[in-house]
C-alpha cells in the first residue's frame, strides 16, 4: 500500500464533499476489492472515504419492491427473511458470493460501483430491471452498466441504494471460475414487471449483458425447452486460461436453461 | 487404571496441533529481532532480458533506507550451489551455469531478483524498491522445453548450448531395441506432466542476524533442513565456517519440497545482516511465492511398451524432456533422473527398460522436487500407458496389471533400472483396494449415473515408490554432493524424562508425536515425558532434514540405534546396582530386571544414578545417559499400493466430480495410524489437485499467467470426497522398525487413478489420452468433438 489519507464522515453530504473535486479520492465500502488493489499498489488514492457511518445499510421490502442500502453486506442480504420471501433468487445469489469473510464485508454498493465483469450482483440488477439510487439521481439498470469496470456513475458519485422490482419468477445460476470462484458464466433469469429478462455475467468481454435471443424465446414460452436451438455467438465472449470464448458461449446456453428450470 | 497405550501402533493425537490451531505456533514470521530492518526485493517483470543499467541513487536517498544492493555489491560471494551433478550419456558433466544471488547482467525469469532494498520499515523498503531505475533490453524468451530445444531458440546461459543441461540415459538400450523388434504389439503414448506451484500455506521468510560481540551469524528461515542450508550457504555462498553460522527453522507451515532448497533471499539477508550489523527480515508475499518458490513436475514424455501376444510386458522405452527452469535449484537435476527413471519398472516385472532424459533450461521459475518428486511423473507415465495399452488392445486393466505384477515371491527384486526392491505385495493391495472401492459394483453405479444423464468412470493405478532417502554411498556414486544418513541424540534426563534431538524436521508431518511414540515403545517412557527437538543447528546434531519420506525410515532408525545404546549402558549400570552380571539384565517396559527374578531398577532410577554416580561403575563407564547414533540406510524403502478413483462427469459442462476415492497403501509398519491416514489424505488431495485443477501456465512469452489464487486453482474441500484410506503392509527388511514411509504415496498414486477414471468415463467419445489437469473445458471439448463425429 502507498500512504493515503483516511476519513470516515458521518453524513452523506460530507462524504460527497470529501470525494468532490478530487479524482484520486476513493470511496471505501467493504474493501473486498479496494483493499487488495491498494495492497498490490495498483492504485494510489489521495484519500480513502469510508462510507460505513452514513447509515446506508438496511433492507426495505414492500409489496412490489426490495430496496437494499448500498452498504448492506452480502451476508445480510443472504440471511434476510424478507428478501428470501420476496426475491429468493437474490438472497441465494448473495449467499453464493465468495466465502463467509467476503460476504461479511463486501457490499452491494461496492459490487455495483466496481462492476467487475465476473461479479454476481450486476446480473440481478440487469435482469430484474432494478434502479440504482445515488446521492444525486436514479439510474435504471439498462443505463447503468457501460462495459467492464465501467458504469454511469460520475466521479465522486455515491450509490445510496438499489431497488429491485419483485418478479414472479427468478433464478440465478453461477458456473464458477474454478480458481477465483467468481462467475465464469452466471445467468440471472427473471419474469416480472419489467418482462422476461435474462442477464449474463462473467462471460462477455463487455461485462454483464442481456441475452436477447433467450429473452425472446422465453417471452413466447417460459420453459427450459423453449431455449432449445437458442445459441449465442462466441465472438464477444471472454477467453482466458480457464475457458475459451466458444466454451463460454456453450455454457451460457446450459446455465440459462438450468436457471429457467430452477426458477420454475 | 491402565495408562492409555501411546506406543507404536497407537493413534495418539498430534501433540503439536494444540499449539498450531490456537495461534501459539512459532513461525519464522513470528520472530522479530531487536533493531530489525526489512528487506524487499525488486524482481524482474521480464522473462529474459539484458540488464543495461541499474540506478539505485533515488532509492538510496529515500526515507528510511539503510542500504540498496545489487549483484555488484555481492561480487565477493558465490552463486547458489547445486547439490547434485548428473553426467550426460557421453560422460560429460551437466551444464551448471552460475545461479547468482542477485541477477548478474541478465534476468532469466519473471521473478528473478535484481536488487534488494533494506529499510527501517517494510513500507519504506517497498517505496524505495519502486524508485530503482532498471533499464532492461528484452530478449526472446521460452517457457516450454519443446520451444527451448528448437534451433534458433534464445540461449539462456552462455555455457549451456542449446539450453540443454544434460542428456542422460539409463537401462539397456540394445536389449530394449531387441525386445521391441520381436514384439507382437507396441503401444506408444505422448504425455505431459503438468507444472505445479507448491503453495505451502506459510510463505517463505528469512531473517539474517549478526552478533557483533561474537561475530556469529544466525539465519531464521522456513526450511525443511536447517543443516543443509547451513552447509550450502555457509560453505558455498558466504564463506562462513559452520561454527560461526546458526540456522534455525522453527515451526514451518508446510513445505512439500519447496522449502528444501537454499534460496537467494536467505543468503542475501544473512550477508546483509553482517554488512549492516543489524537484523534483516524478509517475508514473501503470495505473489512473490508464485514467482520464486521452486515449481514442480513439468515433463514432456513419450512412452512405448513392447508386448507379446498374451499381454506380457517385454520392454519399456521412455523419452523425457524435463524443464529445469531458468537456473538449477538445489536438487533439481536428480528429480527427472534418479527419482524418476529408476522408478519406471513400477510394480511390473518388465524385463528391460531404456529411458533417456534431457533436462532443459527455460525462462521460468526453477523446477525442483515437489511432493513425490519424479515418482509421481514415473507413475503417471506408467499407469496411463498401461490403461492406453488396454484401450488399444482390449486387454482388461485389472487383468493386465495382475499378469505383469512382480510376483510375491520374487523379492528382493532387481529391476532393470538400478533399484532393488526389498519387499512388497501388489496383488494384495490391489485386491483390497478393489474390494474397498466395490469395483465389482461399478457397472450398476455407472448405469444409475447414466439414468441421471451423467458419465461415470472408474480408474485404477498401482504404484511403487522409492523413499527413505537414501544410502549415501549409492547416491554419492550417482552424483549427490551430500550424504543422506540421519542422526539422533537421545538424552535421558536425571529424573527419566527424555529429549530427542533429531536431524529431521517437522513441517506438518507430526514428528513431535510419531517420534515420541518410538521412545515410549522402546524405552517405556510415558509419551508426555518425551520431547522432540528439531530445527536448530545449535541444538541438534548435523542431520539432513525431512523430504523423500525419510524421517521415520532413516531418522527413526537413528533413534532406535541411539536408544539401543542407552539400553546397553543402562544394563551395565543396572548390573552394578543389582549386583548381577550384565548378561543377566533384561530390559522391558522401562525396567531393567535380573532375568528370572523380580529384582529390577526403573529407567529413571538408572538415569538418576548415571547423573549422581555415587554408587557407580565409574572405572568402566562414563556418567550420564546421553547417546547419539548416525544411521545410513542400506537401501531405499519401497512403499507401494493401489488407488481406485471413481468420477462422475456432467456431459453438458464437462465438470468432473470425484465420487469415490480408495487408497490402499503398503507403507511398512505403521507407528500412528491416524497420522498415516492424514498424510495419505493430504497427498491424495494434492494428487486430485494436479489431476483436475492445478496448472502453472506460462504464455508463449514466458509470462506466468496463473500467478495468483485468482487463476491458480488449489483443491478445496468441495473438490474432494471422503477418501478411504487403508494399509496392507509388508515390512521393510533392512530397517529395525520395518517402516517404509507415507509422506508422498498419496500424491504419487492418485493422479493416474483420477485420469484413468476420467478417460474411462469418456470411453464412448473416442478419447485415448488427456493431459492434466482434466479441466471442464478439455472434457467438454472431447465430448463435443465426439458428438460431432457421431453425427
Ligand atoms: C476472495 C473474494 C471472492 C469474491 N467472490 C465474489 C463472487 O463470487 N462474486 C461476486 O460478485 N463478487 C465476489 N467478490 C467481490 C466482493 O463480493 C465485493 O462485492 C466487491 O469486492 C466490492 O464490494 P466492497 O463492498 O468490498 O467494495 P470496495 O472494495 O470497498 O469498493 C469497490 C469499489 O467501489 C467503490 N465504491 C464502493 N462503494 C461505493 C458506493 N456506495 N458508491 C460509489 N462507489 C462505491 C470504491 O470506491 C471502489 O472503487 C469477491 C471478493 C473476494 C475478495
Amino acid at each position: 500500500m502507498y500512504d493515503f489519507g483516511y476519513t470516515k464522515p458521518s453524513s452523506l453530504a460530507d462524504a460527497v464533499a470529501a470525494l468532490a473535486g478530487d479524482d484520486e479520492a476513493k470511496a471505501l465500502a467493504g474493501g473486498q476489492t479496494l483493499i487488495p488493489v491498494l495492497k498490490q499498489r495498483l492504485n494510489k488514492p489521495t484519500k480513502v472515504v469510508d462510507l460505513s457511518k452514513l447509515g446506508l445499510s438496511g433492507i426495505t421490502v414492500t409489496g412490489d419492491s426490495v430496496t437494499i442500502g448500498a452498504m448492506t453486506n452480502h451476508a445480510t442480504v443472504a440471511a434476510s427473511a424478507d428478501v428470501k420471501r420476496a426475491i429468493p433468487a437474490l438472497a441465494a445469489l448473495a449467499g453464493g458470493i465468495g466465502d463467509i469473510q467476503v460476504r461479511n464485508r463486501g457490499t452491494i454498493g461496492g459490487s455495483l460501483a466496481n462492476n467487475d465483469p465476473s461479479a454476481c450482483y450486476p446480473s440481478a440488477v440487469l435482469a430484474l430491471g432494478a434502479t440504482i439510487t445515488t446521492n444525486k439521481r436514479s439510474i435504471s439498470a439498462d443505463d447503468y452498466f457501460q462495459g467492464m469496470f465501467t458504469t454511469a456513475l460520475d466521479a465522486g458519485e455515491v450509490i445510496t441504494s438499489v431497488s429491485f422490482p419483485v418478479p414472479a419468477k427468478a433464478a440465478y445460476i453461477k458456473f464458477k471460475n474454478p480458481a477465483s470462484r467468481y462467475a465464469m458464466v452466471g445467468v440471472f433469469v427473471a419474469n416480472g414487471p419489467k418482462g422476461v429478462r435474462v442477464a449474463v455475467t462473467g462471460a462477455g468481454q463487455g461485462g454483464v449483458f442481456r441475452h436477447t435471443a433467450a429473452e425472446a424465446a422465453l417471452s413466447k414460452s417460459w420453459s427450459p425447452a423453449s431455449l432449445d436451438g437458442v445459441s449465442i455467438p462466441a465472438d464477444g465472449m471472454n477467453s482466458d486460461i480457464h475457458a475459451s470464448a466458444p466454451y463460454r458461449a456453450h455454457l451460457v446456453g446450459v446455465v440459462t436453461k438450468r436457471a429457467v428450470t430452477a426458477a420454475g | 487404571m491402565n495408562a492409555p497405550f501411546e506406543g507404536i501402533g497407537a493413534s495418539v493425537r498430534r501433540k503439536e496441533d494444540l499449539r498450531f490451531i490456537s495461534g501459539r505456533g512459532n513461525y519464522t514470521d513470528d520472530i522479530n529481532r531487536p533493531n530489525q530492518t526489512y528487506a524487499v526485493f525488486r524482481r524482474s517483470d521480464r522473462p529474459h532480458a539484458n540488464i543495461v543499467s541499474i540506478d539505485t541513487s533515488a532509492a538510496k536517498s529515500a526515507p528510511g533506507v539503510v542500504a540498496v544492493y545489487t549483484a555488484e555489491d555481492l561480487a565477493a560471494i558465490g552463486g547458489l550451489p547445486c547439490g547434485w551433478q548428473i553426467h550426460s550419456k557421453d560422460g560429460s558433466p551437466m551444464a551448471e551455469p552460475k545461479h547468482p544471488v542477485l541477477a548478474e547482467g541478465k534476468v532469466r525469469h519473471v521473478g528473478d531478483p535484481i536488487a534488494v532494498v533494506i529499510a527501517e520499515t517494510k513500507q519504506q523498503a517497498r517505496d524505495a524498491a519502486e524508485l530503482i531505475e532498471i533499464d532492461l533490453k528484452d530478449l526472446p524468451a521460452t517457457a516450454t522445453v519443446t520451444d527451448a530445444l528448437k534451433s534458433g531458440a534464445a540461449q539462456i546461459h552462455d555455457n549451456a548450448p542449446g539450453n540443454v543441461c544434460y542428456d542422460w540415459h539409463i537401462g539397456d538400450k540394445e536389449a530394449t531395441e531387441a525386445a521391441f523388434a520381436k514384439a507382437a504389439k507396441i503401444v506408444k503414448l505422448d504425455l505431459e506432466n503438468n507444472r505445479l506451484v507448491p503453495n505451502a500455506m506459510e510463505p517463505r521468510v528469512a531473517i539474517g542476524d549478526y552478533d557483533r560481540h561474537t561475530s556469529d551469524y544466525t539465519l531464521f528461515t522456513t526450511s525443511q533442513n536447517p543443516h543443509v542450508i547451513r552447509l550450502l550457504m555457509g560453505a558455498f555462498v558466504l564463506g562462513l565456517p559452520e561454527h560461526k553460522l546458526r540456522v534455525v527453522a522453527p515451526d514451518v507451515g508446510g513445505g512439500f519440497g519447496s522449502k528444501i532448497y537454499h534460496y537467494a533471499e536467505e543468503a542475501t539477508v544473512t550477508w546483509a545482516a553482517g554488512k549492516l550489523g543489524r537484523p534483516v527480515k524478509w517475508t514473501a508475499d503470495r505473489t512473490e511465492s508464485f514467482m520464486s518458490d521452486a515449481h514442480g513436475r513439468d515433463h514432456v514424455s513419450t512412452a512405448e511398451m513392447a508386448l507379446d501376444a498374451q499381454g506380457n510386458f517385454l520392454a519399456l522405452r521412455v523419452n523425457t524432456l524435463a524443464n529445469m527452469g531458468a537456473y538449477l535449484s538445489t536438487f533439481a537435476p536428480a528429480v527427472p533422473t534418479y527419482l524418476y527413471a529408476t522408478l519406471l519398472a513400477g510394480t511390473y516385472r518388465t524385463p528391460v527398460i531404456y529411458a533417456e532424459v534431457k533436462a532443459v533450461f527455460t525462462n521460468t521459475v526453477p523446477v525442483d522436487a515437489y511432493r513425490g518428486a519424479g515418482r509421481p511423473e514415473a507413475t503417471f507415465l506408467l499407469e496411463r500407458l498401461v490403461d492406453t495399452i488396454c484401450h488399444d488392445t482390449g486387454f482388461d486393466p485389472v487383468a493386465i496389471r495382475l499378469q505383469n505384477f512382480i510376483p510375491k515371491d520374487a523379492f528382493p527384486y532387481q529391476t532393470p533400472v538400478a533399484l532393488q526392491y526389498d519387499s512388497g505385495d501388489y496383488f494384495t493391495t490391489m485386491e483390497v483396494a478393489m474390494k474397498n472401492a466395490d469395483y465389482a459394483g461399478f457397472p450398476a453405479r455407472k448405469a444409475a449415473a447414466a439414468a441421471k444423464g451423467k458419465l461415470r468412470g472408474i480408474g485404477i493405478s498401482t504404484y511403487l515408490e522409492a523413499c527413505g532417502i537414501a544410502p549415501s554411498a549409492v547416491v554419492g556414486s550417482l552424483g549427490a554432493r551430500a550424504g543422506l544418513y540421519e542422526v539422533a541424540n537421545i538424552r535421558v534426563h536425571p529424573t527419566g524424562s527424555v529429549s530427542v534431538f533429531t536431524g529431521t524436521h517437522s513441517h506438518g508431518q507430526g514428528h513431535e508425536t510419531t517420534l515420541a511414540q518410538l521412545v515410549t515403545s522402546q524405552l517405556g517412557v510415558p509419551f508426555s515425558q518425551v520431547e522432540i527437538v528439531h530445527g536448530d543447528t545449535n541444538r541438534i546434531p548435523f542431520g539432513m532434514g525431512t523430504y523423500g519420506s525419510r524421517s521415520l525410515a532413516v531418522g527413526g532408525t537413528a533413534m532406535v540405534k541411539a536408544m539401543d545404546k542407552i539400553i546397553a549402558k543402562g544394563k551395565k549400570i543396572a548390573a552394578h546396582l543389582l549386583e548381577a552380571s550384565v548378561d543377566d539384565i533384561e530390559f522391558a517396559d522401562g525396567s531393567f530386571k535380573v532375568a528370572g527374578t523380580d529384582r529390577a531398577k526403573s529407567l529413571s532410577e538408572i538415569a538418576l544414578t548415571a547423573y549422581v554416580p555415587h554408587n557407580y561403575p565409574i572405572t568402566e563407564i562414563e556418567p550420564g545417559l546421553d547417546e547419539t547414533a548416525f544411521y545410513d540406510p542400506a537401501n531405499f524403502t519401497f512403499p507401494g499400493g493401489c488407488h481406485v478413483c471413481e468420477v462422475e462427469i456432467d456431459p453438458e459442462t464437462g465438470v468432473t466430480s470425484i465420487v469415490n476415492f480408495t487408497a490402499v497403501d503398503d507403507v511398512g509398519r505403521v507407528i500412528n495410524p491416524m497420522i498415516v491416514e492424514g498424510q495419505v489424505q493430504g497427498g491424495v488431495a494434492q494428487g486430485i489437485g494436479q489431476a483436475l485443477l492445478e496448472h502453472a501456465v506460462y504464455d508463449s512469452n514466458a509470462q506466468l499467467l496463473s500467478g495468483s489464487f485468482m487463476d491458480y486453482t488449489m483443491p478445496r474441500a468441495d473438490n474432494l470426497t471422503n477418501i478411504s484410506v487403508a494399509t496392507e503392509n509388508t515390512l521393510c527388511t533392512h530397517n529395525p522398525l520395518g517402516v517404509k514411509g507415507c509422506g508422498e504415496v498419496g500424491a504419487i498414486g492418485s493422479p493416474p487413478a483420477v485420469m484413468n477414471a476420467v478417460i474411462s468415463a469418456l470411453k464412448d467419445y473416442g478419447v485415448r489420452h488427456m493431459n492434466m489437469p482434466a479441466s471442464p473445458e478439455k472434457i467438454w471439448g472431447i465430448i463435443n468433438a465426439g458428438r460431432k463425429a457421431a453425427e
